[in-house]
């Protein structure tokens, strides 16, 4: 039987000299991290204006409004609502589809295992990262100079913005696919069609079809909030709602929105199970 | 070298051959009922939608022509032939630039800290008590769901228009994303060094600080940066609805057709995205590894 080991800590110190010992540069990091970024939240928050007193004004009016808020009341709007959010359901259903079936074909040629060749690759990529570095909100304004205020160009907006991220996304998904049933495909006299029809396309088309769904989901929230710049659906009526201080009914919208977001989660959800297999949902 | 291939009798094949056919046809239907769904739902929504195709193939030029228009300077000319009268407003444009990286920054600060703070509650294994894990996990969940710019709407009003509307819009809907993305990471760690601590006697706050926090700390560092990243384009449109940063800039330029600064920020804009995407990646694999970099 031993007792608690007496351990010689000089005789530790000697066998782990990069642990007991650290140099001065590795220790002094984390503090000098934590210190720049202090320093950097504080000439914000002065930069930015924060001043306690704004802050605690802007508080006790959030909770005034917030006391307005309740009870959430739709009025007699209820049914324009309605229509709104349909709108906006619509809108997200459509972006993501027409993102998915143009952003499929350049995703192809974005793929490593598909155009081994770098040059006519890059461009495509760069094409790709730089329509997703514009915001939807930033490509609803513009489609709404194309083709008017109204749902149809929050669409295209959605449509646009998820190309970026689908072309990406579709290609990245490719890339992972296995070779070996495009080589067979190959092998037995296949052309190149051939091998992205029956060697690529079964192999990243759940994965695809799950991704979409899941880009349905995420769009329906995008979808409520470019109504703010004059695209449609449901976030028109939020913004026109704050802009004229009707609380109730802006409680009543976000009460909406939330329900509709959280009911179109557990439909793409159960979708993504079928679709995908519960293994590769998580 | 001969090869045979072994041919099952003609009977077993029939046999065979029909349990292919009949469970392909149950695909192809499955396939086609479907499909038949979702292009149904598709109309439906295109009727929602109020598409109208003969307006865009009306109006598609406009959108050709309308990046025409935003490359064409004043004189006519292309922007990138004159780069001085294109970019001719980079000092104001360059500031509220740097005030869009530090609204995205303050705000990723502020809601990382909250959701710090709130995370040990929400997640499974650690949460003291079950009934303030559902209220942590509601409370995440309605900040993470309202959109960032509809806060920013409503602090507008509360706070007064200006930058602090934006941050704590930003901050709010950071502090429910990485709120649920935190309680995962601790979701996931070893529970073998809570039983350690705990077994020593020691309290709920020293088993998070000493058993769950080194075990957490690069994932939240990664997920926080990763928040930066996208804080940072959700930044540049809050000046949309009044809260700060570039996106005033661009919604008057817009609204006003001023066409070449329309492209002037939006350049600025996709470069500034473009260096953050790429440091923020750099420090991600250079803190934690490749691994984490994905």
């Amino acid at each position: 039987m031993t007792g608690p080991q007496e351990f010689d800590t000089r005789e530790l110190r000697a066998r782990y000299p990069d642990v007991f010992d650290r140099p001065a540069s590795a220790r002094l990091a984390m503090p000098a991290m934590i210190v720049a970024a202090l320093a950097i939240l504080v000439y914000g928050l002065i930069d930015l204006d924060f001043s306690p007193s704004r802050f605690v004004a802007g508080l006790s009016q959030l909770g005034w409004i917030s006391l307005m808020m309740i009870p959430p009341d739709p009025g007699s709007s209820l049914p324009i609502y309605l229509k709104a959010l349909g709108e906006t359901l619509s809108i997200a259903l459509l972006g993501t589809t027409l993102a998915a079936v143009f952003a499929l074909p350049v995703s192809l040629l974005a793929a490593r295992n598909v155009v081994p060749s770098s040059i006519l690759r890059f461009p495509i990529r760069r094409f790709l990262d730089s329509i997703r570095g514009v915001d939807t909100l930033i490509w609803a304004l513009v489609w709404i100079n194309v083709v008017g205020l109204g749902p149809f160009a929050g669409v295209l907006a959605i449509a646009v913005s998820d190309f970026g991220a689908f072309g990406k996304l579709f290609s990245e998904a490719i890339e992972g696919a296995d070779q070996k049933q495009v080589e067979g495909i190959r092998a037995s006299g296949g052309s190149a069609l051939h091998e992205i029809r029956f060697g690529l396309l079964p192999q990243v088309l759940p994965v695809i079809a799950g991704q979409v769904l899941y880009f349905i989901e995420s769009n329906t929230r995008s979808a409520t909030i470019i109504g703010i710049v004059g695209a449609g659906g449901i976030g028109l009526q939020l913004a026109e709602q704050i802009r004229v201080l009707e609380w109730q009914k802006v409680s009543f919208l976000i009460l909406m929105i939330l329900v509709a977001v959280a009911a179109i989660d557990f439909v793409s959800g159960k979708l993504r199970f079928a679709i995908i297999g519960r293994r590769a949902v998580a | 070298m001969t090869v045979s291939v072994s041919i099952l009798p003609e009977q077993q094949l029939a046999v065979l051959n029909a349990a292919y056919r009949q469970a392909v046809a149950r695909k192809r239907l499955r396939l086609l009922f479907g499909a038949v769904i979702f292009a149904a739902a598709l109309c439906l929504a295109a009727i929602g939608a109020e598409v109208n195709l003969r307006t865009l193939f009306a109006h598609y030029g406009n959108f050709i022509s309308y990046f025409d228009r935003i490359l064409t300077l004043d004189t006519g000319q292309r922007v990138w032939t004159d780069v001085g009268e294109w970019l001719w407003g980079w000092r104001k444009w360059l500031k509220m630039l740097g005030e869009t990286l530090l609204i995205s920054y303050v705000g990723t600060l502020i809601g990382a800290t909250f959701a710090f703070c709130l995370n040990f509650f929400a997640a499974e294994n650690t949460s003291p008590a079950p009934w303030l894990r559902f209220v942590v996990r509601r409370l995440l969940e309605f900040a993470r769901t309202v959109p960032g710019i509809v806060f920013a709407l409503i602090f507008v009003i509360a706070f007064g228009l200006g930058p602090m509307a934006g941050v704590l819009a930003i901050a709010i809907h950071s502090t429910g994303a990485l709120g649920k993305l935190f309680s995962e990471i601790v979701e996931n760690a070893d529970m073998k060094p809570v039983e350690g601590v705990r077994s020593t006697g020691a309290s709920w706050l020293s088993c998070m600080r000493f058993a769950i926090l080194p075990q957490v700390t690069a994932g939240y560092a990664s997920y926080a940066l990763l928040r930066f990243e996208i804080n940072v384009r959700e930044a540049s449109v809050m000046g949309f609805v009044g809260a700060g940063g570039i996106g005033q800039e661009l919604v008057v330029a817009i609204r006003k057709f001023y066409y070449s600064d329309v492209s002037a920020i939006l350049l600025t804009i996709i470069v500034t995205v473009f260096i953050i995407d790429i440091s923020t990646g750099w420090l991600r694999g250079r803190l934690f590894g490749k691994e984490a970099r994905t």
